[in-house]
């Protein structure tokens, strides 16, 4: 299974290396990253395969989402099928 | 990979503009549990839905974690318990603790079908039922019940429809110290849908799956976000914007629905393309009106932005889904959406022009509160207009009117949560009831000449 994750928020130094390394202690193997820098809005979505992840889905998600709420980012980890299916026919 | 722009654009509509799937309703077929021993009848229907529905709930949850989508409500309807109860001696009203007996062990927000067809006649058990329905919904907290009374292939029973009007006092009345809750669980349909997820008019209709999903979405959040970003757009482009939206809505629910189905192993029934109002601030089918350029819903051109708003919903759900059902349509319930209790406080939005907006949008006169002291027969005459305007044109139709007891015009009935609250309304002082008391059926319309 692969997700979306996403992270919306201020620009801050080491974003990208604070939710990589996230995915790396749960084994989550990021597969792509695209990020964007608006003013001074991130975006960064990432595609990432969790058929190894160490912990439960939902645990993984509330991880990331305090680890962003620390930062003052949001984070939602989601299953890719959901835009799959609202964006392509 | 997949556009950033589409990504946060899904993200943006369930964060900010509150997306979500309204309800996945598991339809479970209760034949099989009739019996002529009421408390075998019961004990096989409390069984039977408690084995069907067991994984209903977390499923729905692990689905609500894995795709991040909220999913407000996990929901049952039953086949129309007077179906059921029919062949059994005794009060149906045991059927209606069975029922919330299974809600309370499954989980479920809801659980529909303590209902009758009497569109035509009433057959063995539909009297029995109907007349318990006051009490029944007065000693459950989540069961629903509804009344089918008309049709366009069979007409409107008037006798059904003069009893309805009592009943429905009634069930206000023996729950005048729970805001008259009782009255807001019951409905009364014309051309009733049988595989409406949503409640309180949800039933499993005879001629369905033994147990299927069926799903409702929501979002008029989304379509009035989405048609701001248009603000000189002409009506034609408002249409595709709306259809759009509506298409992405309705992807979602379709994927929830089959992945549901998918996990619990029953059948895919359908999506039902509502837009669906909640009380929330940016949640209102009255606020899409609005931003389409009404000053207030309920003033003129109220009715033609409501059949433009409705058409471009079911067309773009249509494509979106492999099969669509139910209610399918703007749903425009008084006390649940903000921008209508705003309408009726600021004097714009009266009940008739809520029964002319009726005739071009799903369901019908929803979540309506009235003074208490209204006259029962001028509830079966509110029942009748609504019903007749649901058998000529073909659609459903529907009344939940909620008569506020010891409330007067100018007064607020309080629900609280996804029912809100509503403004007592005025209705016409003008007696209906000599045509009301003459009772027998409406013919059913012709089909051809139509003008």
């Amino acid at each position: 299974m692969r997700a979306v994750l996403t992270v919306v928020g201020k620009d801050t130094v080491g974003i990208l290396a604070k939710v990589s390394s996230i995915c790396a202690e749960y084994n989550a193997n990021v597969m792509d990253v695209t990020q964007t820098v608006m003013q001074d809005l991130f975006a960064m979505t990432m595609l990432i395969d969790i058929n190894k992840l160490k912990i439960g889905f939902s645990e993984f998600s509330d991880k990331l989402k305090n680890a962003g709420s620390d930062m003052g980012l949001q984070i939602h980890v989601m299953h890719e099928d959901i835009f799959n299916s609202m964006h392509r026919i | 990979m997949l556009n950033s722009s589409d990504i946060l654009e899904t993200i943006k509509m369930i964060q900010e503009e509150n997306l979500d799937i309204r309800t996945i309703t598991m339809g479970i077929s209760l034949i099989d549990c009739i019996d002529s021993d009421i408390n075998k009848a019961c004990d096989k229907v409390y069984d039977k839905i408690c084995r069907k529905a067991e994984k209903l709930v977390s499923t729905g949850e692990d689905i609500e974690k894995e795709y991040g989508i909220p999913i407000i409500n996990k929901r049952i309807s039953v086949t129309p318990i007077a179906i059921v109860s029919a062949a059994a001696k005794g009060s149906p009203v045991l059927f209606a603790k069975a029922l919330q007996k299974a809600a309370e062990t499954t989980g479920v927000n809801f659980i529909g079908g303590y209902s009758a067809l009497v569109q035509k006649g009433f057959s063995a058990g539909d009297k029995e039922l109907i007349d318990s329905i006051p009490e029944a919904l007065a000693v459950t907290s989540n069961v629903c019940s509804s009344v089918n009374i008309g049709s366009t292939k069979a007409g409107i029973n008037m006798d059904a429809v003069r009893l309805m009007g009592s009943i429905i006092k009634q069930s206000a009345e023996k729950t005048a110290d729970n805001y008259c809750f009782g009255a807001a669980k019951l409905v009364v349909f014309c051309n009733a849908p049988e595989d409406n997820p949503f409640m309180a008019g949800a039933f499993h209709g005879v001629g369905e799956y033994d147990c299927e999903i069926n799903v409702g979405v929501s979002g008029p959040g989304v379509v009035r976000a989405a048609v701001a970003k248009h603000p000189d757009a002409n009506i034609s482009e408002i249409a595709d914007v709306i259809k759009k939206t509506a298409f992405k809505i309705t992807r979602m629910g379709q994927l929830v629905g089959t992945q549901a189905s998918k996990r619990l192993g029953v059948p895919f029934g359908i999506v039902d393309l509502s837009l669906a109002p909640t009380p929330a601030i940016g949640d209102s089918v009255a606020h899409i009106l609005e931003e389409i350029g009404l000053e207030s819903c309920g003033t003129h051109g109220t009715t033609a932005a409501l059949a433009l708003l409705n058409d471009a919903v079911k067309k773009g759900g249509v494509m979106a889904s492999s099969h669509v059902g139910g209610l399918s349509g703007a749903f425009i319930p008084v006390s649940e959406d903000a921008g209508m209790i705003n309408a009726v406080e600021n004097g714009s939005l009266s009940l008739e022009k809520l029964e002319a907006m009726t005739a071009v949008c799903s369901v019908g006169l929803d979540m309506i509160v009235v003074p208490g002291d209204t006259d029962v027969d001028t509830i079966a005459a509110i029942i009748a207009d609504e019903a007749a305007i649901g058998m000529v044109n073909s659609k459903t139709t529907a009344v939940r009117i909620i008569p506020a007891v010891g409330k007067k015009v100018g007064e607020t009935l309080e629900f609280g949560g996804l029912f809100g609250s509503g403004p007592v309304m005025p209705v016409n002082k003008f007696s209906s009831s000599k045509f009301i008391n003459r009772g027998g059926r409406i013919p059913a319309p012709l089909q051809s000449l139509k003008n």
